[in-house]
């Protein structure tokens, strides 16, 4: 991590900035937005002094909706690539210090997932079950770890054959205690791009369900603001202040965490490049 | 009394699904090591005095043969029974760099056998006590402890790899070119490092390299190297 901060270019400077300032607005929600984001007023306000993105059809603060929805956009985005990525790792650790037998099957179960495809399975989810965040995060949990478990593997492979790790063999050490104390923490920066960039994929996946109307209208989150816009109106009468914002806050935190999650992918390849572990 | 035995020793690789090669990395080596000795092994490169040196230490499987250490046949060994026996032989190995973890301190590496158990239970000021002496032992600075290996030489790398195996206080080891990746004023100190520890700590040896100068000053007794044969001198 210290050679990340010593290679900090713009764009990933850039995207760290978003993503603190979405933290933020998401942390403080509470004490940063002026309005109970549920509570009616006059509707279709224009922007103005007490309503900063005026108001939407059943007279609901805007700017508040907007930093109560980063909780749930954030939230989402983060805990389904969690998942995803905490599946991908333990399979791809188990897969390339295990070898053959169980890498051949763990990597062939990792080719059917491979070709699942997540959206339409999220739709056919959301159909049948009552719309909810967790669908989204069990769906994206359960599909998106295989090009982690890849990277992983790949990376485990290597690793294994280090003599820092026949080293840590030679001294009596249990397969677990090498997995998890040697080899996990040299993978961790591979695994940390992968979570990075599935979070954006994640937060886009949970606006593009909102937006088909898929999503859980009992959560305010972004995708769901912009549904409301476009089934309610907004986009017709050319309310451009209840459409612009949460559009625009969708693709500034995606953007943020893909510069993060490209950079850091770019300090491995190099890192690779130089000292090829 | 012998604490190493080798009795027709064979490690052969196999390449190739359909047209299957084996390359015959070791094919019927026989040899022995008294303990307190060091044993140089000279030969090519690429004639596998390395694949010889992680049989011994079972860090790989032999083909065929036996290997015995103070009177027991690792290689019949369960896992469980090896992992035992494994703190009482370790490896040098001949780039020191990657023989550490890159992402511990040094501090770690040099913790580690005893954070593992290998030298009795022992509280956290003993083991930075014990610390403290390995690094003066292998002439290491307290400094050098709160870095990484990369931001050490590899003189300084092959001395931490030093400490930490004395820190497991084996009583064989493999050095396989401890001192080939390192230049020559290094070399040097290194070697004379390895024999005043040699000889302080009762150690038995096998010393591989290519360098007939270098195993002549460090060895008691030399062997050679030839497609995976070892012939002993004399
Ligand atoms: N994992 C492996 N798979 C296949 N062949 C191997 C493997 N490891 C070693 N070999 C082969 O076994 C032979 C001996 O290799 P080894 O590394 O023991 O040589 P060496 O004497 O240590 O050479 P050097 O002096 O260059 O270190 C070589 O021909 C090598 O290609
Ligand atoms: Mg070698």
């Amino acid at each position: 991590m210290n050679e990340f901060a010593r290679n900090l270019s713009w764009p990933v400077l850039f995207g760290l900035l978003l993503l603190s300032l979405f933290m933020i607005l998401a942390a403080l929600a509470p004490l940063i937005a002026p309005y109970d984001p549920w509570e009616p007023g006059r509707p279709f306000l224009p922007p103005s002094g007490t309503h900063p993105f005026g108001t939407n059809d059943i007279g609901q603060d805007i700017f508040s909706e907007l930093v109560f929805g980063a909780r749930i956009s954030l939230f989402v985005g983060f805990f389904a690539s969690f998942v995803s990525v905490a599946i991908g790792t333990l399979i791809g650790l188990f897969s390339g210090y295990l070898r053959g037998a169980a890498d051949e099957v763990l990597m062939g179960a990792t080719d059917i997932v491979l070709i699942i495809p997540a959206l339409p399975l999220m739709i056919i989810l959301a159909a049948h079950t009552s719309p909810s965040i967790w669908n989204i995060v069990i769906v994206i949990g359960a599909l998106w770890w295989t090009s982690t478990a890849r990277v992983v593997r790949s990376r485990v492979l290597q690793l294994r054959e280090m003599p820092f790790v026949e080293a840590a063999r030679g001294l009596g050490a249990g397969d677990c205690y090498i997995v998890f104390k040697h080899i996990l923490p040299n993978t961790l920066q591979v695994i940390m791009a992968k979570f990075i960039l599935a979070v954006a994929g994640a937060m886009l996946t949970e606006a593009s369900l909102s937006f088909l109307g898929l999503g859980d209208s009992m959560q305010k989150s972004w995708g769901m603001m912009l549904s409301y816009a476009f089934s309610r109106g907004g986009f017709i009468n050319g309310y451009w202040w209840w459409y612009l914002p949460p559009g625009i806050c969708i693709s500034l935190a995606v953007l943020g965490f893909v510069l993060i999650g490209f950079g850091l992918e770019e300090l491995n390849q190099d890192e690779t490049a130089v000292n090829p572990l | 009394m012998h604490l190493i035995e080798v009795l027709d020793l064979k490690k052969y690789y196999s390449t190739g699904f359909i047209n299957r090669q084996y390359t015959k990395a070791i094919d019927g080596a026989s040899f022995c090591i008294e303990r307190g000795e060091t044993l140089g092994l000279l030969g090519e490169s690429g004639c596998g005095k390395t694949t010889l040196g992680r049989l011994l230490l079972r860090l790989i499987e032999p083909t065929s043969g036996k290997i015995s250490f103070d009177g027991t046949d690792i290689t019949r060994l369960s896992r469980k029974g090896m992992r035992s026996l494994r703190p009482r032989m370790q490896m040098i190995f001949q780039d020191p760099e990657s023989s550490l973890d890159p992402r511990m301190r040094i501090r770690e590496s040099i913790a580690e056998p005893f954070k593992l158990g290998l030298r009795g239970k022992m509280s956290r000021s003993e083991m930075d006590e014990n610390i403290m002496g390995l690094i003066e032992t292998v002439g290491l600075n307290p400094e050098h402890l709160n870095r990484y290996p990369y931001q050490l030489s590899g003189g300084q790398n092959q001395r931490v790899a030093l400490a930490r195996i004395l820190a497991i206080n084996p009583e064989f080891i493999v050095a396989d070119e401890p001192t080939a990746s390192l230049d020559v004023s290094v070399q040097a100190q290194i070697l004379h490092l390895m024999m005043d520890l040699k000889r302080e700590f009762g150690l038995t040896m096998l010393f591989i390299s290519h360098d007939m100068e270098v195993v002549r000053h460090m060895s008691d007794r030399i062997a050679f190297m030839e497609k995976g044969r070892v012939v002993l001198e004399g």
